[in-house]
Order: structure tokens, then C-alpha cells, then sequence
């Protein structure tokens, strides 16, 4: 039972705000002890983990090629295509996008938008210059429309993805009830997603559009 | 074969471009921090395992020591008269990824399992030479301009990753089978609907404490979903799994844990509260997360 006070480490590092770098590697090291491993051996599976996992950390070669257009005009682009459409609110068009990322994540094409990639240079200054057209918007009201930008593309990616046969977290629930002797097909899984991946455009883009008429009625803030 | 090993040699040269970059301007721990992680990716296979942990404890002593944040004003856009054509390079990436996904996965030039990982750091390098020839900057300004981005999302950036190691130590320690040994005693014996609430709060909040739906998953399962929710009380073992799932990512919406998601943009889009994208997908991740119980409990088990 001790290797689960690793789990408490992480609930109290955040409880006090302790480095969360520092938090994962303390909790590393707790669980492993707790297990009677080695701390040599831990931090050699550490390291291992930690060089298999690379993978995660390569999206960031991106930045150069955005940072460079930026200083060049991208996200102006970006708002001036927005600002020249008729009848683009910014609810709209955060709906839209997301409809176009569930159905892509769908696809099993997850890499194809994401925070570095779209979100910053494209979404966010679109959806701010189609809040704009109500009228000058407040510090406040530009960071909630830039977050909800971010937050979009989260909900539509996860409740997205799992439509698709082969993504990994299908492969990992197949191959996790296969040990146990329950054999099911990709197909039957990702189903099941279907529900939800509805009910979340839903429910995400009737909150958008409440927010926006929340917003008008209240005027310019 | 072109596969992971060409994506991180090209990621060691990124990073390795934004150490120096930071050295020439006198910030030395940012130096040493993305020096860390160009050398993890460039000799991280030669380091052995020890040698990688050794590298993962100087990673985390270094974020301690405060990494300086961006401080270069934002360069004021000059306008070249690119008008739209400006869209291309950036949008080559996503289009690279798209259509190296679809057609290049059975071509025997490129590992069929890194396909997208591959075709988009192609599309990276051939967004950058459109740049380059159109815009004609200085030769070292996109790794100037990449570098104010990377100093905002900082330390943040190798969260995810570390978290996947712990969850590694996890697996090794078995705290799946204690949690569930754990678990089995809150749950009154013949009762689906706590049965229910358990697994699906417990994956979303186990989500919220390790990051990642994907370590939850095994351990919720087996404590919970087997033995009680598809032995117990004769569920459908498909919806349970997938929308126990899908409860835990909803965890995952609301968790700093997961810092790629909820983090990372917050710095990329300069937003002064570190919540603040939580805080924009709490209420629909809350709805969702009940709504699915809902579903669980309609659509798992025999009526």
C-alpha cells in the first residue's frame, strides 16, 4: 500500500505549488521505494521512460517556421480574413472548427491541428477578430475567447478520436481486456464514442452560442 | 527506412539551435535546459538508462533554478506585400501530415508507424524554405522567433513526457492492483449505481492526479470494471471500457496535469491566468462527465 503514496505526493506538490517537474520525479521516487525497488533502478526507469517517450516533446520544431511568419504578418492575416467575412461570430466559428477537428480526429488525423500549430497562429486571433466585430474588446473577454479557442480544440480532438479503429487509446482498451480473455474488435469499441462525440458538439457549441448572446446582451465591457 | 531516428536528429538540431540562441544572449540556465534536451535527443539511445536519469534529474535541478521568461519585445509584424500567400507555409504543415498520413503509409521509404510523425517534421522543413525564399529573413531569425515561443511555454514542454516515465514506474510498482484492492472495499455489495459512479469518478479523477486517461485506464478497469461492473452485474464489456474512456478524459480537461493540453496553450497564447483554459472547458467537461454516466448506466447492462 505504500507505493500509492506516490499518488498523494502529486495531490500535495499541487496542494503547494511545489515545482511540478520536481513533483513527478519525488513521486517517482516514493512509489518506487514504497515498492522496495532500488533507487538506482528507479531512476533507470526513469530514464528509460523518459528517452522512449521522446516522441511527445517533437511537436515543438514547428516554432521557428511560426514564429518567423508571425513576425511577418501571420496572425494580422489571419484577422483580416475574419473581419471581411459576412456574419462570422465567434461562436460560429469556433463551432465550425470544431466539427472540422472531431470529424478529421475522426479520421485518425490528430496531428494535422493542435496548440503550436493552428490554435496559436490561426483560431485564436480568427476568433478574437470575430468577437471584435461587436466592438472593442476587454482584457478579460480577449483572454476567455483565446482560452475558449484553446479549449475547443481540446474537447473536439478527445471526443473525436476515439471514433477512429486505430487510435491508441482503442488499441490499449483491446489489448487490456484481451489478457483477461475478452475479445473484441476495434470496431465494436469506437462505437461507442459515437454517443458522445455528438452529444459534446452539442453541449460545447450550445455554450458557445450562450456565451456570445451573454456577451451582446451585456454590451461593450 | 526513414523513421523516429530522422525526426529526432532534425528535434536535436531545434533545440540545439535554441541553447545556443540563448547562450549568445546570456541566459544561461535556458541555455543549459534546451541543451539538456538536445542532447537527449540526439544521444539518448547511446546514454543507457542510468545515463538518462541522470539526464532527467539535471533537467528538473535546472527548471529549479528558474528559467528566465521571454523577455524581447514582440517584433512588430513588417509588412511584405505576401498578402495571403503568407497562409501557405504555415499551412503546408498541417497539409504535409494529412497527406503523408493517407499516402505514404504502405511505401517501404517510411516506417508505416511514425508515418504522421514523420511527414510532418517534412512539411516543417519545406514550410520553412517556402518562408525563407519568400520572406528573405535574416538567417537566423526563425530560430529567434521560435525561441520567444519556446521561453513561454518553458519547462512546461517536457511535463508530458516525464509524466509518461512516471507512468512506467507506476506499472513496474503495481499500483494498479492496490488501487483496486482499495477501491473494492468503498463499493456496497449488489449496488450498480455505486458500482457505476465509482468507476467512472474514479477514472476521471485518477486521470486528474496522474495526467493521462491512458494510465488510468488499466487500473480502473481492472479494480473496478471487471469484477464488478462486466462479472458482477453482466455488462456489456464494450461500452464500459469505451465510455470509461471517454469519462477519463474528461478528466483530462480539467487537470494541469496535463500540461500539453491545458498548460501549454496558456503560455502560447499569453494569457495571464494559468487556469484559464481549465476554467474555459470546465463547465462542458462537467456536463459531458455526467452525461456519460448517464449513458454508462443506460446503455452497459442488460434491463
Amino acid at each position: 500500500m505504500i507505493a500509492l503514496a506516490g499518488l498523494a505526493v502529486i495531490l500535495l506538490g499541487f496542494l503547494l505549488r511545489v515545482q511540478p517537474l520536481l513533483v513527478i520525479v519525488l513521486a517517482a521516487f516514493v512509489t518506487g521505494l514504497g515498492a522496495h525497488m532500488a533507487p538506482l533502478d528507479i531512476l533507470a526507469l526513469l530514464g528509460k521512460g523518459f528517452n522512449t517517450n521522446r516522441y511527445v516533446t517533437v511537436i515543438y520544431i514547428v516554432l521557428p517556421l511560426i514564429g518567423l511568419l508571425e513576425r511577418h504578418g501571420l496572425q494580422d492575416r489571419a484577422r483580416g480574413l475574419i473581419a471581411n467575412m459576412r456574419g462570422a461570430t465567434f461562436g460560429k466559428l469556433l463551432a465550425v472548427y470544431m466539427l472540422f477537428r472531431q470529424i478529421t480526429a475522426g479520421l485518425g488525423l490528430i496531428s494535422i491541428a493542435g496548440h503550436p500549430q493552428t490554435v496559436r497562429p490561426l483560431l485564436a486571433p480568427m476568433a478574437e477578430a470575430a468577437a471584435e466585430r461587436d466592438g472593442e474588446l476587454s482584457d478579460e473577454r480577449r483572454e476567455k475567447v483565446r482560452a475558449l479557442a484553446a479549449g475547443t480544440d481540446n474537447i473536439a480532438l478527445f471526443f473525436g478520436e476515439d471514433i477512429f479503429l486505430a487510435i491508441s487509446s482503442i488499441l490499449l482498451m483491446k489489448a487490456f481486456l484481451e489478457q483477461y480473455g475478452i475479445a473484441l474488435a476495434p470496431l465494436q469499441l469506437s462505437v461507442w464514442a459515437i454517443p458522445t462525440a455528438i452529444t459534446a458538439f452539442i453541449v460545447h457549441g450550445v455554450r458557445l452560442q450562450l456565451i456570445e448572446r451573454r456577451w451582446r446582451r451585456e454590451g461593450q465591457r | 527506412m526513414i523513421g523516429l531516428g530522422f525526426v529526432y536528429w532534425i528535434a536535436g538540431l531545434v533545440f540545439a539551435a535554441y541553447a545556443i540562441a540563448s547562450a549568445r544572449g546570456r541566459r544561461w540556465t535556458n541555455a543549459l535546459f534546451w541543451g539538456l534536451l538536445a542532447t537527449s535527443f540526439l544521444l539518448g539511445d547511446r546514454l543507457g538508462d542510468i545515463g538518462n536519469g541522470v539526464l532527467v534529474l539535471a533537467l528538473v535541478g535546472t527548471a529549479l533554478a528558474k528559467l528566465k521568461r521571454p523577455t524581447d519585445p514582440v517584433v512588430r509584424p513588417e509588412m511584405k506585400p505576401l498578402g495571403n500567400r503568407l497562409f501557405l507555409p504555415a499551412l503546408v504543415v498541417p497539409a504535409f501530415a494529412l497527406i503523408g498520413t493517407l499516402l505514404l503509409r504502405d511505401t517501404r521509404w517510411i516506417d508505416p508507424k511514425q508515418v504522421t510523425l514523420v511527414s510532418l517534421a517534412f512539411g516543417v522543413i519545406v514550410g520553412l524554405a517556402l518562408a525563407m525564399v519568400w520572406l528573405r529573413p535574416r538567417l537566423g531569425e526563425p530560430i529567434t522567433a521560435g525561441l520567444r515561443l519556446m521561453d513561454s511555454v518553458s519547462w512546461a514542454a517536457v511535463m508530458p513526457q516525464l509524466l509518461a516515465a512516471l507512468g512506467g514506474v507506476f506499472a513496474a510498482a503495481g499500483v494498479g492492483g492496490l488501487m483496486g484492492q482499495l477501491l473494492g472495499h468503498l463499493i456496497p455489495s449488489g449496488s450498480l449505481i455505486a458500482a457505476v459512479l465509482v468507476y467512472g469518478l474514479g477514472m476521471a479523477l485518477l486521470t486528474m492526479a496522474v495526467g493521462n486517461a491512458f494510465a488510468a485506464f488499466p487500473v480502473m478497469m481492472a479494480a473496478v470494471g471487471l469484477p464488478l461492473l462486466i462479472h458482477a452485474h453482466d455488462g456489456n464489456p464494450a461500452p464500459i471500457a469505451a465510455i470509461g474512456m471517454l469519462m477519463g478524459f474528461c478528466g483530462t480537461l480539467l487537470t494541469p496535469m496535463a500540461a500539453n493540453f491545458n498548460l501549454v496553450p496558456t503560455a502560447l497564447l499569453e494569457l495571464r491566468d494559468r487556469y484559464a483554459v481549465i476554467r474555459a472547458q470546465a463547465p462542458t467537461a462537467l456536463i459531458l462527465l455526467g452525461i456519460n454516466l448517464l449513458f454508462l448506466y443506460w446503455l452497459a447492462f442488460p434491463r
